[in-house]
């Protein structure tokens, strides 16, 4: 199998070759926070997408929105993996790096292959820029890229002549830098400029100047590929299409998929779907993506505050709706109080934590992985809800179903666990049919009893969900809360024995869960080995192409990914248990390790990593080798 | 009603009782309260099936098991979020939200200015007593400086918020208050807080009997009420004290003054006129026992509420257009693999 690291050695070849066939390349696009890379790094995709590549995409932006120009805390960087085998990652090294400024070449040269091919805009890197980014002499000039390729000129110049013909001010003109930028990576790997184009009309549309600067500066860098090969430096790569399924395919982004699958959910279960949610990032992205889809019998609702955007969703729920809310760690936290009431209230109700680092404000703009403990154990009281984590940006959708399932079915909230990095990166997806997901069946309760009042805790024996009554429902006004309620009339009973059979109900309810919840696979490998590495949510990629690079080099070692977080899938223990050893790569400090631990005494040890960056394929495969030496 | 449609038989008081055993402490203000709820309820011509009652935490919220009606107890100062939820799901259910000083003003302040702000169609019942009853007495927000409570032993020393002035800073369209005694009067203003389309704002004086007995007794002991309330009527000239004496705007401080009316002479009384956010000003800045204080309906002023502008939004944007979701999956930049491009997966 070609891995990234054999398909770059490629570029390390100094003779120039007409046109280099790589079978997937790391690019890296990185400049100042206000450069527009994040605009520029989205459209390649497309583009790569509609070439017929199969992606994986890191955007990592800062917390800041337009941090000081040249700085190194300002640098934002959009990271994309495309080839024509199947991709389950970002990249673990770019093997090119496109650098705007000093500052981008700073911070992100240490990830470059060794032998990667740098470009750089040669006009960016005056005495200035040179002195904000820390460098005493002109790295493009003083030889310390000996052990790279790298490909200097002056992009801004050429840029203002691309563009000089339509009177822009130097600092519009200047921003066309990022198209001129685009124009050269599409021509260097050859990729179509057409859905760039449609976009850049869409985009500017009656701003006529603009659009056509901008599409000055697109072909004035496809153009300088073009002639710049003629002259030996620049080469060309070549990527088949991917071999992938017949069918329609489009690219989806963690946040767009988990919208379309919230409102698929809802769809499936034939309810309104209520959105109570919070600016937070890399959370608001979902309160964006619903806020435009009315038409599809959703009701967004930007809260106060997370705790009135949960307690909103909850007020939706009791009189009918499927409420949901959305936040990010901090802000989940602020829920929690909000959580124990649809626990003890038993209404459904989906709660999706895109994490990022923490503890506190911690890495806004990071990902990581350290809110499953928070997820599972953190509500005061016992006070079990299930907890379903995605492990991609297109399983966002899937999993989004999913959690409705659960949450409608069981009369319970439910939190999904997303993360930063699934949120903002996006692949190509074969889009589903909402009819190819089996509905899921919800009935309000409407049945006055002969005599006496309705108990509103009346339960299907078979899954311990409790009755829906709609408010407005004829004879069956009841009352619920927080404060505990009678099993048998809903009624406030504070009575020992009364608490102690809820409690145990509540926690049978959602132990019960695993009964309904397809069995754990194995994703690569199989039951029994070595080595099992089990993972949760994002390292999905990262663990799957480790593993499968472990396996083709004959060690034995399998994958398991878990999607239920809590309860555990029921086989799950026993799977474990028929491996020697158990390896749980987490961006925490042994989160899911400390879970299996607990549920299954199986000696599972940890593989941490929490530095806002994603696991390299290279980490987990040293893991990997470090115990089964 | 039309002779096709089924008359819907009348409802009684008794039908909005619960059968829950009410377990405030005995004398509290909140059985009145209650009973004057209880009471209206079937003059609204409302039906308890679409009714509900969300209330917070604390003695107030309790209220909500008390009625025949569709309930939610919920936690800590949330009641306005819950509602909002509750009320936007469902425009045809009537809310009510009951709640405290502390519920409403301290822990549930954010959610009360956003709720007023935002003029859900809802009625707010804050009983205000000054003290944090159902956790011991601690002083509330409302309480007054000098207030002496087992976490103030020598007397808080905070100034309070007077729960009107809030409502009217917070945009509330309609702001009315009452007496948790004051059977006679409470009936009428809760009429008027329903009808009007909005939130409703309606803050109750009531007495805590075990841990701010008589805090209120300057202006509400009966034997000296008319000096010391005034109840306002829209239209009307502000008269208390058997029409002897009224409220003045003096158009050079601006500000109200108490003046004396002899020989029925009201040249100088101005008149209530429940419209004018600037008399509502006035009205609600009175403190006693300088000025009487004003009870009934102080400000109403109606103004589209929140559910009502959502709805006219979504009517606007959804018209013409169709709800298809696999076309929404597909929306884009996408391509097709055909079957012959396709190799093994």
């Amino acid at each position: 199998m070609a891995t990234a690291l054999d398909a770059a050695s490629d570029l390390s070849d100094p003779s120039p070759t007409p046109a280099e066939m790589p079978d997937h390349v790391v690019v890296r696009f990185a400049g100042d926070s206000g450069d527009g890379m994040q605009l520029t790094g989205g459209q390649f995709t497309i583009s790569t997408a509609l070439a017929g590549n199969d992606l994986a995409t890191f955007p990592d932006f800062p917390a800041e929105i337009r941090a000081p120009q040249g700085t190194l805390f300002g640098v934002s960087a959009f990271q994309i993996h495309f080839g024509s085998s199947r991709i389950d990652t970002a990249g673990d090294q770019p093997d090119v790096l496109v650098a705007m400024n000093p500052a981008a070449l700073k911070v992100n040269l240490p990830d470059l292959r060794t032998g990667g091919l740098v470009i750089a805009d040669a006009g960016a890197f005056g005495e200035r820029n040179l002195v904000k980014a820390g460098y005493g002499t002109n790295p493009l000039e003083d030889g310390s890229l000996a052990k790279y390729q790298l490909l200097a000129f002056d992009i801004s110049r050429m840029t203002l002549e691309a563009v000089k013909e339509f009177g822009l001010g130097n600092k519009d003109a200047l921003r066309c830098k990022n198209m001129w930028t685009l124009g050269l990576a599409l021509w260097m790997f050859g990729r179509p400029r057409k859905p760039v184009l449609d976009w850049l009309e869409r985009k500017f549309g009656p701003n006529r100047l603009l659009r056509d600067a901008n599409i000055a500066a697109l072909n004035a860098g496809h153009a300088y590929g073009e002639t710049a090969e003629l002259a030996g430096p620049l080469k060309q790569f070549r990527l088949d299409p991917a071999q992938v399924e017949p069918g329609f395919y489009r690219t989806v982004t963690g946040a767009e998929a988990l919208s379309l699958g919230l409102v698929a959910g809802a769809k499936l279960a034939g309810l309104p779907l209520f959105f109570g949610g919070y600016p937070i990032t890399p959370a608001s992205a979902l309160l964006h993506a619903l806020a435009r889809l009315k038409e599809y019998d959703v009701t967004t609702f930007q809260a106060e505050d997370e705790i009135a955007a949960i307690c909103a969703a909850i007020g939706a729920s009791y009189a009918g709706h499927l409420g949901v809310t959305s936040s990010s760690g901090p802000g989940i936290a602020l829920k929690t109080e909000a959580m124990g009431l649809a626990v003890m209230t038993e209404l459904p109700l989906v709660i999706v934590n895109s994490q990022r680092g923490g503890p506190s404000t911690g890495l806004p703009t990071k990902t990581e992985q350290s809110d499953l403990y928070q997820a599972v154990y953190g509500r005061n009281g016992d006070t079990p809800l299930p907890v379903i984590a995605a492990r991609s940006p297109t399983d966002c959708f899937e999993v989004a179903i999913e959690a409705c399932r659960l949450a409608l079915r069981f009369m319970t909230p439910v939190i999904l666990l997303t993360d930063g990095y699934i949120a903002n990166a996006a692949e190509p997806w074969k889009v589903p049919r909402v009819e190819d997901f089996p509905p899921i069946p919800v009935k309000f309760h409407t049945e006055v009893p002969a005599e006496g009042h309705i108990n509103p805790y009346a339960r299907d024996p078979e899954t311990l969900g409790r009755i829906w009554i709609r408010p407005g429902t004829p004879g069956l006004t009841h009352r619920i809360g927080g404060i505990e309620k009678s099993h048998a009339t809903g009624n406030i009973d504070y009575s020992p024995a009364n608490h102690q059979k809820m409690t145990d109900t509540r926690k049978a309810k959602v132990d019960g869960i695993a009964r309904f919840i397809p069995p754990q696979e194995v994703e690569l490998g199989a039951p029994g080995g070595a080595l099992v590495v089990v993972g949760w949510g994002s390292t999905y990629g990262p663990i799957r192409q480790a593993v499968a690079h472990c396996r083709a080099r004959g060690l034995d070692v399998s994958h398991v990914h878990v999607r239920h977080i809590w309860p555990l899938p029921a086989n799950l223990g026993e799977l474990l248990a028929s491996y020697d050893r158990v390896l749980v790569p987490e961006m925490n400090t042994g989160q899911l390790k400390t879970l299996l631990r607990d549920q299954y005494l199986v000696d599972a040890r940890p593989l941490s990593k929490v530095s806002g960056q994603p696991f390299r394929i290279a980490e987990i495969v040293a893991a990997i080798e470090e115990v089964l030496k | 009603m039309n002779e096709m449609t089924k008359p819907v038989p009348a409802t009684r008081p008794e039908d909005w009782a619960s059968d829950q055993e009410v377990r405030w402490c005995p004398g509290c203000g909140d059985y009145a309260i209650l009973k004057a709820v209880q009471k209206t309820m079937p003059e609204l011509g409302a039906r308890p099936e679409t009714t509900v009652f969300v209330s917070g935490i604390g003695c107030s919220s309790r209220f909500p098991y008390y009625m025949e009606t569709y309930g939610f107890h919920t936690i800590h100062g949330r009641a306005p979020a819950i509602a909002t939820g509750v009320k936007l799901a469902n425009p045809e259910l009537d809310v009510w939200i009951v709640t405290g000083d502390g519920d409403g003003l301290s822990i549930g302040g954010n959610h009360m200015l956003h709720l007023l702000r935002r003029n859900l169609d809802c009625q707010v019942l804050l009983f205000n007593n000054e003290i944090y009853g159902l956790t011991k007495g601690q002083y509330s927000p409302t309480s007054r400086v000098g207030t002496q409570s087992p976490s103030t032993p020598w007397g808080s020393v905070e100034r309070p918020v007077f729960p009107c002035e809030f409502a009217l800073g917070a945009g509330a369209r309609f702001i009315a208050r009452v007496i948790d005694t004051a059977q006679k009067q409470m009936p009428e203003v809760l009429k008027r807080a329903y009808r009007h389309r909005g939130t409703s704002f309606v803050e109750i004086y009531q007495n805590c009997v075990v841990y701010n007995d008589g805090v209120f007794e300057g202006f509400t002991d009966k034997r000296n009420a008319a000096n010391t309330q005034i109840w306002l009527e829209h239209g009307k000239p502000m008269l208390f004290a058997n029409g002897t004496k009224g409220l003045a705007v003096n158009r050079e401080t601006l500000r109200m003054e108490v003046v004396d009316v002899s020989d029925g002479d009201l040249a100088r009384v101005t008149v209530h006129d429940e419209t004018n956010k600037a008399i509502a000003k006035m009205l609600v800045s009175m403190r006693f026992p300088e000025f009487p204080v004003a009870l009934g309906v102080i400000f109403c002023d109606p103004r589209p509420n929140f559910g009502e502008a959502l709805e006219r939004q979504r009517a606007e944007h959804v018209s013409g257009r169709t709800a298809d979701l696999d076309a929404l999956l597909r929306k884009g930049p996408s391509w097709e693999v055909r079957p012959q491009d396709a190799g093994p997966a």
